[in-house]
């Protein structure tokens, strides 16, 4: 049993089966161990089959890994969900609202909300988007945020993901899955459906264009990319060209792709490439994955990225801080998602009070991602600690840290025996020209190993269903 | 079409009609190699396979003795040598994985499993499921494959490219068949119209399965004459060289685009020429002669191909 601190989503704290959690309980008791126990094994040889894997970096070249699925659902009641809902709405525009800001009048900085330094000297602040207009004024076409409910069973916000966030595909495989699996479960409840969303994506990129029966595309790194499963994946669902940077050109500021027909005019990028690599006339000049005058052709408006260039500004961990006064200062409202309390390193009594506190707290890197670099302070040893205290003070205004929060449990899989594993859930939102569209749930990621709060796949995390029951 | 994702599909089914033609390959040596011969000619034939591919050389610099078990295994198991077996069941759902969004999940999920039991193959497996049996392991994954593209794969360029691979290799590996008495019997000249040389024969048509359709077409013995027509000339054999023209050519037609008119002719050229040959007179110049003639004809085919539609281009 878990200590009481941290909140269960299947079990109240008197261990009795919270109610949204009832059907798939008794499911459990009335069916055959042998039966899950096969359909777990049946689950893995489908996965491996249709070859949903992804590549981890620093091992050879080319590996590719499973992501561990879990049969066991993490299920969320409606009335819960409506209020996520409107609170990622809520606050997936005010980040594109502040995006389009700070590229044109920095009202918020002027009002004195954000100081400038913040903004400006973010090496994420694209200058090259300085007083480009964007259509619709959409910057984060496609945001992921994470979300994780702690011990006061309230939701809070983790981080916002507004480059590239990945992952959407496996939560539609898991639901795939899980329905292949055990049909009997869908029959018995209201499960709310997800397989839509590639249908509303392709609404929201079509919603970008310039024309009619615009030509949209999925600009990928290529098959050694981690997440390229995903694109190819995505690109089918919609049915749009997957393309890489040498398929693409650039001609008179309007970007073609290469067909075995000529020449095609290319009107939307979906591009899942950041924005370093994206042009390497402008950005990285070493990048052999980007295409040659992109940015301009951009910049004069004859093509639309999703998402755009310059998002990574409002994502970073050391503007995560700020997100509640973006929803007061442009929205008018009282943020409907909680903040995590977060220490920018970048201030001097917030570094001396993580040092001081190394043990009970969560460091990150402000521009790292993929859980790479991260000291969660309670679970490392003190030699890591040590390690990590001299990397802060060589440069302190990269970390952010916050408390180590607890994560809520579901009961997981390990071996042939149920144990509760810590997760995290990331909806994905998507924003068009007039409204913010999503699927309810998400992905729902689950650290595997006991006590383990890192829920990466990249750190051996893995994935479940995600219900939002009525 | 993306010419990237043109050209990988095409290399795609390349590689799965290589693997099939291997199999076959490998199949038909092993029949033969199971007849009775002189002691001296042992492990004769085992010359063929790595001719017919063009691999002698590069098997030389790796094994001393050219055997059964030698050449089995550098052309079925050996990674190092990139037209195996194993190395085009690798290509193929490599090729396949980089175009994933262009195929059916049903279509890679035959080529991902296909490469996923090959990893676990060696030659203790092999040995122990049974040389013919891999084979016809080998030839079914390719039937499904083909199957599932056929039955499952929206008709448009993409469809046609990877038709194109299958014909293009297909055709190609027919010819190399054929050759292989040319390569098997030189040592045995003496032997031609025995026993051994109709088995032989017969072992060449039951390798690109077409024995049946020999006996129902001529009704008579086998003759290396009417062999090589139904193999070259005939357009109702589907592995026949014309009748894989003539996919060629039906292909291109449907693909062709503002620079690929000399492409369609290169094509039109072989086709005509097989159209309106006779099969004495390709005798009568050799058909060792004749067949290689046509590789050369397929091989300036396949740089025109490449050419027209994979390369890179800009706006003209």
């Amino acid at each position: 049993m878990p200590p009481p601190e941290i909140y269960n989503e299947m079990y109240d704290a008197e261990r009795s089966v919270r109610p949204h959690y009832e059907a798939f309980a008794e499911w459990l008791a009335e069916t055959p161990e042998s039966r899950i126990a096969q359909n777990r094994h049946a689950a893995d040889l489908l996965f491996h089959r249709v070859g949903i894997t992804f590549a981890v970096y620093g091992e050879a070249s080319g590996t590719e890994r499973l992501i561990p699925f879990d049969i066991v659902p993490h299920v969320i009641p409606g009335h819960q969900w409506e209020i996520l809902a409107r609170g990622l709405r809520q606050r997936v525009t005010a980040l594109n609202r502040f995006l389009h800001d700070i590229y044109h009048g920095q009202e918020i900085i002027q009002a004195g909300r954000i100081p400038a330094e913040q903004v400006n000297q973010n090496p994420q602040f694209r200058r090259e988007m300085v007083g480009v207009d964007v259509p619709g004024g959409v910057y984060a076409h496609v945001a992921g945020v994470d979300l994780v409910r702690h011990s006061d069973g309230e939701y809070y916000v983790l981080e916002d993901n507004l480059r590239t966030p990945s992952g959407v595909s496996y939560m539609l495989e898991n639901r795939k899955m899980m329905m292949r699996l055990f049909p009997e479960l869908f029959a018995a409840q209201g499960i709310r459906p997800v397989d839509h969303y590639p249908d509303l994506l392709l609404e929201t990129l079509r919603g970008m264009a310039q024309r009619e029966n615009p030509t949209i595309v999925l600009l990928t790194p290529g098959h050694y990319n981690s997440a390229y499963f995903e694109h190819a994946f995505l690109a089918q669902q919609m049915g749009i060209e997957l393309v890489e940077g040498a398929d693409l050109f650039v001609l008179n500021n309007t970007v073609f792709m290469r067909t075995t027909q000529g020449p095609q005019k290319v009107d939307v990028i979906y591009r899942r490439i950041d924005d370093d690599f994206l042009d390497p006339l402008a950005f990285r000049p070493d990048s052999m994955l980007g295409v040659p005058g992109l940015l301009s052709a951009y910049r004069a408006g004859r093509v639309t990225l999703a998402n755009a260039i310059g998002t990574g500004v409002a994502d970073d961990k050391s503007m995560y801080p700020y997100v509640p006064e973006m929803i007061r200062f442009y929205l008018g409202e009282e943020p409907i998602l909680k903040n995590v309390p977060t220490y920018t390193l970048r201030k001097k009594e917030d570094c001396a009070y993580v040092l001081a506190h190394l043990e009970e707290l969560v460091v990150k890197e402000a521009q790292g991602s993929g859980g790479y670099g991260m000291l969660v302070g309670p679970t490392a040893s003190r030699d890591e600690r040590e390690r990590y205290r001299q990397r802060i003070l060589d440069a302190p205004e990269r970390y952010i840290a916050q408390p180590t929060l607890s994560l809520s449990c579901v009961p997981t899989f390990c071996g042939d025996a149920l144990a509760d594993r810590h997760v995290d859930l990331r909806p994905y939102v998507l924003s068009g020209a007039h409204h913010v569209t999503f699927v309810p749930g998400g992905l729902t990621r689950v650290a595997l190993r006991e006590g383990s709060l890192v829920v990466n796949s990249s750190q051996g995390g893995g994935v479940k269903d995600t219900w939002v029951v009525d | 079409m993306l010419s990237r994702v043109a050209s990988t599909l095409y290399w795609m089914s390349r590689y799965v009609e290589r693997a099939e033609n291997s199999a076959r390959v490998l199949d038909v040596t092993w029949r033969m190699s199971l007849l009775v011969k002189e002691p001296d000619l042992q492990d004769q034939e085992w010359f063929a396979p790595l001719n017919i591919t063009g691999t002698l050389f590069p098997f030389s610099g790796r094994h001393s003795e050219v055997c059964a078990r030698e050449v089995l295994h550098f052309m079925a198991l050996d990674p190092e040598n990139p037209s195996s077996i194993y190395a085009c069941a690798k290509h193929a759902r490599e090729n396949a994985r980089a175009v994933r969004g262009s195929i059916t999940s049903e279509m890679w999920e035959v080529l991902n499993s296909t490469w996923l039991e090959m990893q676990q193959m060696d030659e203790e497996k092999l040995n122990a499921r049974g040389v013919s049996a891999f084979f016809d392991w080998v030839k079914e994954r390719s039937h499904l494959f083909r199957g599932v593209t056929f039955g499952t794969m929206h008709r448009d360029d993409a469809y046609e490219f990877a038709r194109l691979g299958t014909h293009m290799e297909r055709a190609d590996s027919t010819a190399r068949i054929l050759d292989v008495k040319y390569h098997i019997l030189l040592p045995s000249v003496k032997e031609v119209g025995g026993a051994v040389d109709y088995y032989q024969w017969s072992a060449v048509l039951r390798s690109v399965s077409a024995f049946e359709a020999y006996r129902k077409v001529y009704r008579d013995v086998i003759t290396p004459l009417r062999l090589a027509e139904l193999l070259i000339l005939r357009d109702d054999i589907p592995r026949s060289l014309k009748f894989c023209l003539r996919q060629v050519c039906d292909t291109l037609g449907h693909v062709k685009n503002e620079q690929s008119a000399e492409t369609l002719r290169c094509a039109g050229q072989i086709l005509a020429q097989l159209q309106y040959a006779r099969i004495s007179e390709i005798f009568s110049g050799g058909l060792h002669e004749y067949l290689t003639d046509f590789l050369d004809s397929m091989q300036d085919l396949s740089d025109q191909i490449q050419k027209s539609f994979f390369s890179s281009r800009t706006v003209e």
